[in-house]
């Protein structure tokens, strides 16, 4: 209350100057109060709380002994990582990954040629950036790079030809990460465009296109993924004539590019059944061809709405790399079941370590992508809200 | 002036246009021009593998299926002899076998799923941290790396048959599995599970008839305790009036082995417990997802309406909750069952390791043998969602 109004009021009783609220009591604000209703609030959350506080005790310290303080870091074979006098207590065998690091990461791949694995992830990782990283410049540009002059690139690159100087690879030297980056590579690049053909073709209102496009869907999507590999692996070479028989990578690859994109054109079809119809009318209102129409209007709405489900669909797909190993192939987790199971290396704590390198591995990448599919949520809702 | 094109005078011809244009001769050439390609590609596809398999000596057809097998199959409930038994008995037995780690697997998913759900949106700190990063963790990793180290770094690091882990209830755990008690019926089984069929029969006939009643004149009646009453006391009682008619066969650990009890090999324990736990994290934020679908207003009203909590969540909350979580929930169930096939890289013999793995090494029949178990998968899934569109249909929310 202004205290020059109140001055002038002659009624003595009226309190003239504000009460400062009074604080509340001590046990509803703070951090006290804040741990009780959060952690001890009634007998169920309590001993919940309890429960869990006793379990992280008896998890965590053996899971950071075995992994940190007891590990092993150096040495060259099982020698350094067995149980005898010198050390009774062994934890992980990270020198055992150290030992084979270079074969988890190319197989056996010739090891003069190496380098030109690591140019193709580098080449890889530009992309990756330029496509993902919203404030980079000219990322049309970054499109075109990644989806037709990478993949060339790198197939010269990674198989070679002899009239750029660069000796051929073959593919059965392939292994460890090359194949497992080279198959979800290829997923990823295929399944989108492949996908959302797909999609159009079943929402398309061609008998036919609609036809081809819900069985196939349909029909990829009923099976598991081990039996399109099996396809893929006997019965590609039985489809086509003799002198095209395909490679194990590429009939992994064509298992793995159709099998994802079945699930994208899902993902596609869910982002176009989304749109309101007016975005079709409004097109077609405006004389636009239906090629027009999609290009212009209707797709780069629909997959802008569906980037986080196309995003955890190639989470999913990145996983899912791990089964080639039916058709044959060295992908990464082959390479660590293949080295863990090595006499050099038979050490008792090598094949939890192995285990542990690639969970570590697998779940960065995935929670990398699944990060960046959440950012990209709440820039979307944020979008909704204004 | 009007457009002449837009008149609608009688005698006026619309306008021409050249087939070229023609939105439907369009389609019609583009329809039949992408039917020549796929039939061109089929017939390829099928002249190629007849040339092919002449070539490499491989018979065709579904002769194989009566046929000796001639191989062992390590886990089987039904009869099966690897000298007497079928190319077709090994696929049921296959096939059993899959639906058998799928059915355990669901019961177990849901339940832990569901928990951790819950628990994610608990207002414990402590409890939401754990649950989170449960599913961060388990959804973030190739479900086949998880197999293997169940299988590998748990199971088979497990102590030899001497030095077996005791576990509560005459169970032993060691390398060569879990050796539980095997539960022998005996006369008079039958009249307790018939008791019990009886209860469940009666308990849905309870909850139709109550839930009539509530549409008509608002009453509610005591459907749980009337179902616990069904579904339990009463068979419990026909157990105990039938004098108690089940027996155990308790495993006796010997010096060298351990006798008798029903033993659950590590393959089927490594594929059981990788799939439940990887599943449930799938499940546990379908149920999040669910949950929180259901609007604050939702709550808020009942409670202005003065619905205690617990009804409220009955009621108004669960409900809607289930029917936002039922259709992904289903697709999950399918997903497992799918992944049960990774059984292959663990040695547990469901359909896609003794059919595709080792019938198809066995007679080089690949088109049939890939054939059929698609077709088994294909129909599993076809027949699931289609329940589910019905189900689906059932629940939506009826709009103007």
């Amino acid at each position: 209350m202004d205290k020059s109004v109140s001055s002038n009021n002659s009624q003595p009783f009226v309190q003239h100057d504000v009460i400062a609220p009074s604080r509340p009591p001590s046990n509803l604000v703070g951090p006290v109060a804040w741990i009780r209703e959060h952690l001890f609030g009634g007998v169920f959350n309590t001993s919940a709380t309890i429960l869990i506080v006793l379990f992280l005790a008896w998890v965590l310290p053996p899971f950071l002994d075995f992994v940190l303080f007891d590990a092993v870091w150096t040495g060259l074979d099982r020698e350094a990582c067995i149980f005898n006098e010198a050390h009774p207590i062994v934890g992980a065998c990270w020198a055992f990954i150290k030992d084979r690091f270079s074969f988890f990461n190319y197989g056996t791949y010739p090891i003069p040629e190496r380098w030109r694995v690591d140019l193709f992830f580098v080449l890889l990782a530009i992309s990756i950036i330029w496509l993902l990283k919203l404030s980079l410049p000219r990322r049309d540009l970054g499109a075109i790079y990644s989806f037709i002059i990478l993949p060339v690139i790198s197939y010269f690159l990674l198989i070679g030809s002899p009239a750029l100087g660069l000796p051929i690879v073959t593919t059965n030297l392939w292994g460890g990460l090359l194949v497992t980056v080279v198959v979800s590579a290829v997923g990823i690049v295929v399944s989108l465009p492949l996908g959302i053909l797909l999609a159009l073709g079943r929402r398309s209102t061609m008998p036919a296109a609609q036809v081809f496009c819900i069985a196939f869907i349909e029909f990829v999507r009923g099976v598991p993924l081990i039996t399109v590999l099996f396809m893929a692996s006997v019965m590609l070479p039985l489809f086509v004539p003799r002198e095209f028989e395909p490679d194990k990578l590429l009939r992994a690859l064509v298992g793995v590019a159709l099998f994802a994109s079945a699930y994208m054109a899902e993902v596609v079809r869910a982002g176009l059944q989304a749109l309101p119809k007016g975005q079709y009318e409004g097109a077609m209102a405006l004389g636009l061809s239906y090629g027009q129409m999609m290009r212009l209007i209707i797709l780069p709405q629909a997959l802008k709405v569906t980037i986080p489900n196309i995003v955890s669909n190639y989470i999913g797909l990145f996983k899912d790399t791990t089964l080639v190993v039916i058709v044959g192939l060295f992908d990464f987790l082959r390479t660590i079941e293949t080295a863990r199971i090595d006499p050099i290396w038979a050490a008792p704590t090598v094949s939890p370590t192995g285990y542990v390198y690639a969970a570590i591995f697998y779940f960065i990448f995935c929670f990398a992508m699944s990060s960046y599919a959440r950012t990209i949520e709440q820039r979307l809702s944020k979008a909704d809200k204004r | 002036m009007v457009d002449p094109r837009l008149s609608d005078a009688p005698g006026s011809q619309p306008a021409k246009v050249s087939p070229w244009r023609d939105p439907r001769w369009r389609s019609y050439a583009f329809q039949a021009v992408l039917m020549g390609v796929i039939g061109f590609l089929v017939y390829e596809a099928f002249s190629n593998a007849s040339e092919n398999l002449k070539r490499q000596k491989i018979a065709s057809g579904f002769g194989f299926w009566d046929t000796n097998s001639g191989f062992p199959i390590s886990f089987s409930i039904q009869h099966y002899s690897e000298a007497t038994s079928t190319y077709g008995d090994a696929f049921w037995v296959g096939m059993v076998n899959t639906l058998l780690v799928a059915a355990i697997g669901i019961v177990l998913a849901t339940f832990l799923g569901f928990i951790v759900g819950v628990a994610r949106l608990s207002k414990n700190v402590l409890v939401a941290f754990v649950a989170r990063w449960y599913v961060e963790i388990l959804r973030n990793l190739p479900l086949l790396l998880q197999l293997l180290f169940w299988y590998n770094a748990v199971l088979k690091a497990l102590p030899g048959v001497k030095d077996s882990i005791r576990l509560p209830m005459n169970s032993f755990l060691n390398t060569r599995g879990l050796t539980t008690p095997r539960p022998i019926p005996e006369d008079g089984l039958g009249w307790v599970g018939l008791t019990l069929l009886l209860g469940l029969v009666l308990t849905i006939a309870v909850r139709i008839w109550a839930r009539r009643r509530q549409e008509s004149t608002g009453q509610l009646a005591p459907v749980g305790w009337i179902s616990f009453a069904l579904l339990v006391i009463i068979p419990s009682l026909a157990f105990v009036v039938a004098g108690k008619p089940l027996g155990f066969d308790v495993p006796q650990a010997g010096r060298f082995n351990i006798v008798g009890g029903l033993v659950f090999q590590p393959e089927f324990l490594a594929l059981l417990f990788g799939l439940v736990l990887y599943t449930a994290a799938y499940i546990a934020e379908v149920v999040r997802a669910g949950i929180m679908a259901v609007s604050h207003g939702q709550t808020e009203a009942a409670y202005a309406l003065g619905l205690q909590p617990n009804i409220t969540s009955k009621l108004i909350v669960i409900p809607q909750a289930m029917r936002v979580i039922i259709p992904p929930l289903t697709s999950q169930y399918l997903n497992l069952t799918k992944n049960s096939s990774l059984a292959v890289f663990v040695g547990y013999p469901d359909l896609a390791n003794v059919f595709t793995g080792t019938v198809l090494n066995q007679t080089g029949q690949a088109i049939e043998v890939v054939g059929i178990t698609m077709l088994v998968y294909l129909s599993i899934s076809l027949s699931t969602s289609f329940v589910m569109n019905w189900y689906n249909r059932r629940v939506a929310l009826i709009e103007r």
